[in-house]
């Protein structure tokens, strides 16, 4: 797979964006996605971060950005205003999961979610063995992660089904590489395209 | 301060005449008018590298710089504007200008009326934001730019930025609106009536006709400059600089100076009314309370920024509370409902209002990110 973005659940969340849609990125980080939606497939885009760094990058980058609290909701933001929101690999560090899932359905006709999968084999083995995963996804240890939310893609979904969250699309990468077997055990990074049911 | 390298050096503030009539949102018409008003840096060919600095309640023209007579008397926005500064005069012509009804020389209450022959006083017009954008535009025309490519203020200035990309949006590519809100609170135009009653209420206002008696209302713009204060800085700044220090290190149990607070209002309040004109303190703080870009679109802010087509930067500081930062986020959002291009910086500050005219390293850093964006 092409790697145009230096992140690879980039390519599949922009080949899920068309032309000249309106994208919100929640946890937008530097903006390099949202520049590559903009220049490429004339996205009009808005980032959310609450890092300031962030925010001085994306504004260094030329990308829109509004520095916001994610565990404040996206009130300030119109009921289906966005074509798709979009959370790449930031879901799992937000305290308020479910809020904010009917959050980007509220303001967003479809979801783009990405995060890294606990339930991949080396992450139970690491369990199995008494500690805490660390690895290429997970690069932290337990007392300094960004992360505040631990789940498997079957937590994932299964939170989804009670929400009545449409999984309209999954895929799973190990690595760079797509995985198309049993995605909860083999899968360190999984990506979601999600939609309101009805 | 030795090192001046990065200054636009000495200036010379320039004085434009107008002829053409101006007609005042409020009713009535200027038949004239000057603007006092300052540059820095080199126009380029295309003239597409203008950037127009708004002023707030107190400012003026004098945005950069300083004086070869008076060196001491430096820009207001010096640490902001200027070779290599954040708005980098080197790629940028910055252009600062004294609104109507200031009194740093723009024409206003100190100024003769032509029809008395005596200062207009009290009954000079109360020009608002509309006719200081419009008579700013008079001075786009003289000065030779179409379209500027960014207009910026803070604070009452940031309200001239935004009015700026709704009445003219061919006119500013970019907007810098800080420290700003779309309109005042109620607790916001309290402290201006405060402010005014306090000047209105000065034996020695006369009416407004104060020049006529050889006075200036000295007392009442002392006092209105002391609330405005209190309202420009946060309680933990004022808290971290002047606590509950004593003066002379005691109580004197009588009504003079105790607490340094004391001591800091009072001589801001003296500083302020020995130089700034009582009837332009009147007039820009009703500037500051009509200034609602939604009135006319049944309060709805979206649907009166439907008119931009320019890109925003908004910036807000965490403890400025007299233009707190969810004022700031209501128009991000309703620029964000147009489509419109807009960034939000939330800056964390302790200084409060008075934050935007500091120098804070992330803030400046956000402002430089955003100007060197700009395309001249």
């Amino acid at each position: 797979m092409t790697n145009v973005l230096g992140r690879f659940d980039f390519d599949v969340i922009a080949k899920w964006i068309r032309p000249g849609e309106k994208v919100l990125d929640l946890g937008c980080g530097d903006g390099s996605l949202l520049r590559y939606l903009r220049d490429e497939k004339g996205v009009l885009g808005y980032g959310v971060d609450n890092d300031p760094d962030n925010v001085l990058a994306c504004i260094g980058n030329g990308v829109n950005v509004i520095r916001i609290d994610l565990e404040a909701g996206l009130s300030g933001f119109e009921d289906g205003y966005f074509d798709h929101v979009v959370m790449s690999l930031s879901l799992q560090t937000v305290r308020h999961t479910e809020q904010l899932l009917a959050e980007m359905l509220r303001v967003g006709r479809e979801a783009v979610v990405s995060f890294p999968n606990f339930g991949q084999r080396s992450h139970r083995e690491a369990i199995a063995k008494g500690r805490m995963p660390v690895s290429e996804t997970l690069p932290y240890q337990w007392y300094n992660s960004p992360n505040v939310r631990f789940f498997t893609m079957a937590d994932f979904e299964a939170l989804c089904a009670e929400r009545g969250i449409v999984l309209r699309e999954r895929l799973g990468f190990d690595g760079e590489s797509r995985v198309t077997e049993d995605l909860n055990l083999n899968a360190s990074i999984a990506v979601y395209r999600l939609g309101k049911a009805g | 301060m030795n090192d001046l390298s990065d200054s636009v050096g000495a200036v010379l503030p320039q004085r434009a005449h107008f002829d053409t009539p101006l007609e005042l949102t409020g009713g009535g018409v200027l038949p004239s008018f000057d603007l006092v008003y300052e540059t820095y840096g080199e126009l380029n060919a295309s003239r597409s590298n203008a950037v127009l600095v708004c002023h707030a309640l107190s400012g003026n023209h004098h945005v950069a710089g300083r004086y070869a007579d008076n060196p001491k008397d430096v820009g207001w926005w010096d640490n902001l504007v200027g070779p290599g500064k954040p708005l980098d005069t080197r790629k940028f012509f910055v252009v600062g200008v004294n609104n109507l009804g200031g009194c740093y020389g723009t024409t206003g209450p100190k100024t003769l009326n032509p029809a008395t022959g005596r200062p207009w006083g009290a009954d000079f017009p109360v020009v608002v934001v509309e006719d200081w954008v419009a008579a700013q535009a008079r001075l786009a025309d003289r000065l030779g730019i179409e379209a500027w490519a960014a207009v910026m203020g803070g604070s009452l200035g940031g309200m001239q930025a935004l009015q700026w990309t709704l009445e003219y949006p061919q006119r500013i590519r970019h907007a810098l609106v800080i420290a700003s809100a779309p309109k005042l609170t109620a607790q916001n135009i309290a402290f201006n009536e405060v402010a005014r009653q306090a000047i209105l209420s000065d034996p020695d206002y006369h009416g407004g006709h104060y020049y006529a008696h050889g006075v200036v209302p000295a007392r009442g713009l002392r006092l209105a400059r002391m609330i405005g204060h209190i309202t420009y800085l946060s309680d933990d700044q004022m808290a971290e600089k002047f606590g509950r220090r004593l003066r002379q290190g005691e109580f004197k149990f009588n009504y003079d100076v105790d607490f340094e607070i004391e001591s800091y209002l009072r001589y801001q309040g003296d500083k302020f009314a020995g130089y700034f004109d009582a009837n332009t303190y009147l007039i820009t703080t009703k500037s500051l309370d009509y200034f609602d870009p939604a009135r006319d679109f049944g309060g709805n802010l979206a649907a009166a920024l439907a008119r931009a087509r320019a890109k925003f930067l908004v910036v807000s500081f965490s403890t400025d509370w007299r233009f707190a930062p969810e004022r700031s986020r209501e128009i991000v959002y309703g620029l964000v409902h147009n489509g419109l291009g807009v960034s939000y910086a939330e800056i964390e500050s302790i200084a409060g209002h008075d934050s935007f005219l500091l120098d804070d390293p992330r803030y400046h850093a956000v402002m430089r990110a955003y100007f060197e964006g700009i395309k001249t």
